[in-house]
């Protein structure tokens, strides 16, 4: 494939990601922030989130599954996704910490189960959907192209 | 409406804004910031939004370190607070800075847009207060006010 044809295809792609709202300007911001001093500086934030929400959701679905449900801390878990998934630009995986949050604050454990269901679920989309991007910059890198910023 | 940019935007302009402007005309260095964030994501993203402005920067983890650094002597023209930290959070931090006689520019920074959480942290002794992550427009403004204090 040609190098113009990949870059026409991460743009399509990027473009489409901010469309069905998996991401919003804040990754906008991050990929503006990346240059020959931080060169991989998008990849690295965003592996970052991917280490942190792991941690967090493990330690999520461990804190719901007590006898007696501390709400304290299970808001503070989702605080911290919320803080970082805002940080990169994961727009749906906020907006679901979001709805958890207000739960938390019901002291609903089952209402809370069901929002982890969903978070776990805007998490594994957005880390299969990011995981994609990147491999087509990839592409587009290992052809020799440059990758094009897109401003809207 | 999407354009298609291929390469960096260049901008020479938020270079020069990082330099502080020395009255007699002799060097100029570089604006110090300190940021106070428990979050690693954050630190990292402000560290090179602020450098990238080309301001000084350190970071820290808690308000109980940035009072010990100032205890110790240091001191930074602009400090970004986090809200909500182990040990020592932003508005305690702020408390005692100023307490001390700090005089440094002080933002907050807020994970929730709430007015009410906005107003309390900016009781504690903030110049300002923003929801994070900041913007590069952001900060440029920020740069601009501290040249047009000194």
């Amino acid at each position: 494939m040609e190098v113009v044809q990949m870059q026409r295809r991460f743009v399509e792609y990027a473009a489409s990601l901010f469309r069905e709202g998996f991401l919003d300007g804040q990754f906008t911001q991050l990929q503006q922030l990346q240059d020959e001093s931080n060169p991989d500086f998008v990849v690295e934030v965003v592996s970052l989130f991917f280490e942190d929400s792991e941690k967090l959701l493990n330690d999520l679905s461990r804190a719901l599954d007590q006898q007696n449900v501390d709400f304290k801390r299970v808001d503070s878990h989702v605080h911290q996704l919320k803080g970082s998934s805002s940080s990169i630009g994961a727009q749906r995986v906020k907006n679901a910490c979001i709805a958890f949050r207000n739960y938390c604050e019901e002291q609903n454990t089952d209402a809370c189960l069901s929002c982890l269901q969903q978070v776990k679920q805007e998490y594994s989309l957005a880390k299969s959907k990011l995981e994609t991007l990147f491999r087509l910059e990839q592409q587009i890198l290992t052809a020799g192209g440059s990758i094009p910023i897109m401003m809207e | 409406m999407l354009l298609l940019h291929i390469g960096k935007p260049f901008n020479l302009r938020k270079e020069i804004l990082g330099k502080k402007m020395r009255g007699k005309g002799s060097s100029s260095s570089k604006i110090s910031t300190l940021i106070v964030d428990d979050d690693p994501l954050t630190r990292r993203i402000h560290k090179v939004l602020l450098t990238k402005v080309g301001l000084e920067t350190q970071a820290v983890e808690n308000g109980k370190e940035a009072v010990d650094l100032y205890r110790s002597g240091a001191s930074f023209d602009l400090i970004l607070m986090d809200l909500e930290m182990p040990i020592m959070d932003g508005p305690k931090a702020t408390k005692e800075l100023r307490a001390m006689g700090v005089q440094s520019m002080i933002v907050g920074v807020t994970a929730r847009d709430l007015e009410v959480e906005k107003q309390m942290f900016m009781a504690s002794g903030l110049d300002d207060c923003y929801v994070k992550p900041l913007t590069t427009d952001t900060v440029t403004a920020l740069v601009e006010k501290l040249n047009k204090d000194n």
